[in-house]
């Protein structure tokens, strides 16, 4: 059983390679790679399976120690990531399939698009499955390095330009990473997850502030929260609608992912959940405001992913089983939101040929389909009611109001204006997209749009529906996932063994509350 | 723990060294600002992995005198891993040399924004504080033009790639031999419109002056 958490790592690079060989056979391709991630989905839905049942999965790699080995580790939360990811890459790649054909084929060059998705998708389960830091330093390696290629598909102009601040922002923060796993191999002398959950513990709150602020900068400009997000708008915007969608659900979802882990097994209760309220809420207001003064669909949408990480920050921040609860739940519910929106956006794009929100015009009467697909999505973003989204904002803010100091009250306040605030903008795209006298242009622009194109968005809506309906289970998994990783006795108790887990000093009871009085006691005399 | 301050003045110094590099604005410049600073931090797990020790063979020794491996199996990872993405940045650089004839980073798309509307405030009244800079006309102009009910602003000097619309015509490159033709063709064609149309103007205007001069 532990053998099948090698395979969403191992099944994509052999994949890659394979479909690297069938560079001439598009259709074989497409065709390998969608059953890769078919399987990649089903493992998933496997491991979640086993998890719940078994608990934490530990499979250690050559029989190596854990100390000095790699291991792959599947928890409640690893297990739920990947599936949601797998689902949003499957869809993608389908949704993809359509659009290669239908728009220029020779000015990008298919053959490479396959092999690199595929690698992204192996970096990704890699930085989803690692036990260690540095597998998931290498992870995050993996699915930059494909990030770049994807990004500067066919080297055009504007493509060119983007990617170059792209590159060199995420290059800086691999390095500001490797220099904090070498900081930390020289205090901790190792960079197993679990063996540093035990030593980091004993270490003292100085150095122990200085490891986490190197970690979290590397992570933070991944996730691009606020002072380092500023990349973000300006990169992701130019890529093709597939790529963009993928990289706005599951890129920035891998560094909140890495914050997580952080903030919980690496370093619990942390002394710097100010810092990271703080940025939450900066993230929030600047993001948002950044959304309603733009004039370019993918723009806006690009603006709000930033805004909606303040969202999934502030429940990291509180350090309650109720915000990581939320949290999670709100990680699955954005990855797919956003993705569909940037779906959704390819689909206007190709229907009417620009995302320029004052080109567009009158697509409601043109192409109901579209108005249909980008409303829902669009909706849940903003969180009306039945959605998941709103299911999520509640949850932050319920856990917002039992937090209880004034840092909570401030961002419940931020958090409420901002979903205000995202209304707003989806208001305005709407009116200036689906609304309004459509341009000549516009109506003389006869494109019929590829049923595989709007079917894999339905998908996606389908699956964010779900999310929704059942909400219910999946905020019961949530909160048991969060309750795991704050305990962090089962984690390190699967990797290491029960003695090394006996030895943790910050954890949580199995009613939630802080045991952390022996660290204080020891540090204070 | 023993740390030999020759090692770490030398990764100081290829990391100033890389980090004053990545400051600069062309992207070769940069990448090798990056090289130098992974190098520097990869002397970093040199010094993590303490002591100079015997040789990590089995076997060979009391394990306790032997070096730690580990941090150097992780230093031949990251130098694996920079090698590559170094490849990749100078294959950007080479690219945005053949597509602008430079390579240096582009400025932020919302700062030239923001100066591109403080040139245009500054044209209309340069001396008045900008409270009262904005004639009531001005102002209403600025509010259709973000309403974008305005008239497309003309060529700008700055670039007009705020959207993600290909509006940059690409130069012809080896890649794309075969769409040279068509390229040229198309500037050809749009060259003639232009003159067509301004030979158009030019007859216009002459048909005013002859009446006026019949009047």
């Amino acid at each position: 059983m532990e053998l099948l958490l090698a395979l969403p790592v191992m099944l994509p690079l052999v994949g890659a390679a394979i479909t690297l060989l069938l560079r001439h056979h598009t259709r074989l391709q497409l065709g390998l790679a969608v059953v890769t991630l078919v399987a990649i989905f089903t493992i998933a839905l496997v491991l979640a399976w086993h998890v719940t049942q078994e608990g934490v999965l530990v499979l250690q790699i050559g029989n190596w120690t854990p100390q000095l080995g790699i291991v792959l580790v599947a928890d409640r939360l690893t297990a739920l990531m990947l599936t949601v990811s797998s689902f949003v890459t499957l869809a993608v790649l389908v949704y993809s399939s359509a659009q290669s054909v239908s728009e220029n084929v020779e000015r990008t060059p298919v053959a490479i698009y396959h092999p690199t998705y595929l690698t992204l998708v192996a970096g990704v389960s890699m930085a989803f499955l690692a036990g260690d830091l540095f597998n998931l330093y290498v992870g995050f390696e993996v699915l930059l390095a494909s990030s770049y290629v994807l990004l500067t598909l066919g080297g055009s102009a504007s493509r060119v330009r983007a990617a170059t601040t792209y590159v060199i922002v995420s290059v800086l923060s691999s390095v500001i990473f490797l220099s904090a796993i070498a900081a930390i191999y020289a205090a901790a002398g190792t960079v197993n997850m679990a063996e540093l959950a035990v030593r980091l513990d004993g270490l003292e709150p100085g150095t122990r502030m200085i490891l986490e602020l190197m970690l979290l900068v590397a992570f933070a400009i991944k996730a691009a929260i606020f002072p380092l997000s500023a990349w973000l708008p300006d990169s992701y915007p130019t890529a093709p609608a597939p790529v963009t969608a993928v990289f706005a659900g599951l890129l920035t979802k891998v560094g909140i992912y890495a914050i997580l882990r952080l903030e919980t097994l690496l370093f619990p209760f942390s002394q710097i959940s100010n810092l990271l309220l703080a940025a939450a809420g900066l993230s929030l207001l600047i993001g948002i405001l950044g959304a309603v003064a733009q004039t370019d669909l993918k723009r806006v949408l690009s603006f709000t992913l930033v805004s909606h990480m303040g969202y999934m920050l502030f429940g990291i921040g509180m350090v309650t089983q109720l915000g990581m609860a939320a949290t999670i739940y709100y990680v699955a519910h954005h990855i797919t939101v956003q993705s569909t929106l940037f779906l959704a956006a390819g689909l206007i794009e190709h229907r009417g040929g620009t995302t320029d929100l004052i080109k567009l015009g009158g697509l409601q009467k043109l192409a109901p389909l579209i108005a249909v697909l980008f409303f829902i999505p669009a909706m849940n973003l903003a969180g009306i009611p039945p959605f998941s989204g709103f299911i999520g904002k509640v949850g932050l803010i319920e856990a917002g109001i039992a937090y209880g100091s004034t840092a909570g009250w401030i961002l419940i306040a931020v958090s409420v204006l901002t979903s205000l605030l995202t209304l707003y903008a989806i208001a305005k795209i709407w009116n200036r997209a689906f609304w309004q006298e459509p341009s000549e242009e516009i109506v003389a622009r006869e494109v019929q749009t590829p049923k595989v194109m709007t079917g894999a968005t339905t998908a996606m809506i389908v699956f964010s529906l779900a999310l929704t309906v059942f909400a219910g289970p999946l905020m019961n998994y949530a909160d048991e996932a969060a309750h795991s990783v704050l305990q962090r006795t089962p984690y390190v108790g699967a990797v290491l063994g029960d003695e090394a887990a006996a030895d943790l000093r910050y954890r949580i009871d199995d009613q939630g509350t802080r045991l952390d009085d022996g660290a204080a006691q020891e540090v204070g005399g | 723990m023993h740390v030999s301050l020759a090692l770490l003045l030398t990764a100081g110094v290829l990391i100033a060294c890389g980090v004053y590099l990545v400051l600069e604005r062309t992207l070769s410049r940069i990448m090798l600002g990056f090289v130098l600073a992974g190098n520097g931090v990869n002397l970093l797990f040199i010094v993590a992995a303490g002591p100079i020790g015997t040789p990590p063979f089995e076997g060979s020794g009391d394990p306790e005198s032997m070096t730690d491996p580990l941090p150097f199996a992780m230093v031949l990872t990251a130098i694996v891993i920079s090698l590559g993405i170094t490849a990749f940045g100078m294959a950007l650089a080479y690219r945005a040399w053949q597509l602008f004839g430079h390579d240096e980073v582009p400025d932020d798309v919302e700062d030239r924004r923001v100066l591109r509307r403080r040139r245009r405030r500054s044209e209309d009244a340069e001396r008045l504080p900008w409270s009262q800079a904005l004639t009531e006309e001005a102002r209403r102009g600025a509010l259709a033009q973000s309403q974008g009910l305005g008239a497309r602003e003309a060529e700008d000097p700055l670039g007009s790639d705020l959207t993600s619309a290909e509006d940059v015509p690409a130069d012809a490159t080896e890649a794309d031999e075969g769409d040279a033709d068509a390229l040229r063709e198309a500037v050809r064609r749009r060259r003639d419109h232009r003159r067509g149309e301004a030979a158009a103007l030019r007859h216009e205007i002459r048909d005013r002056t002859n009446d006026e001069e019949d009047i």
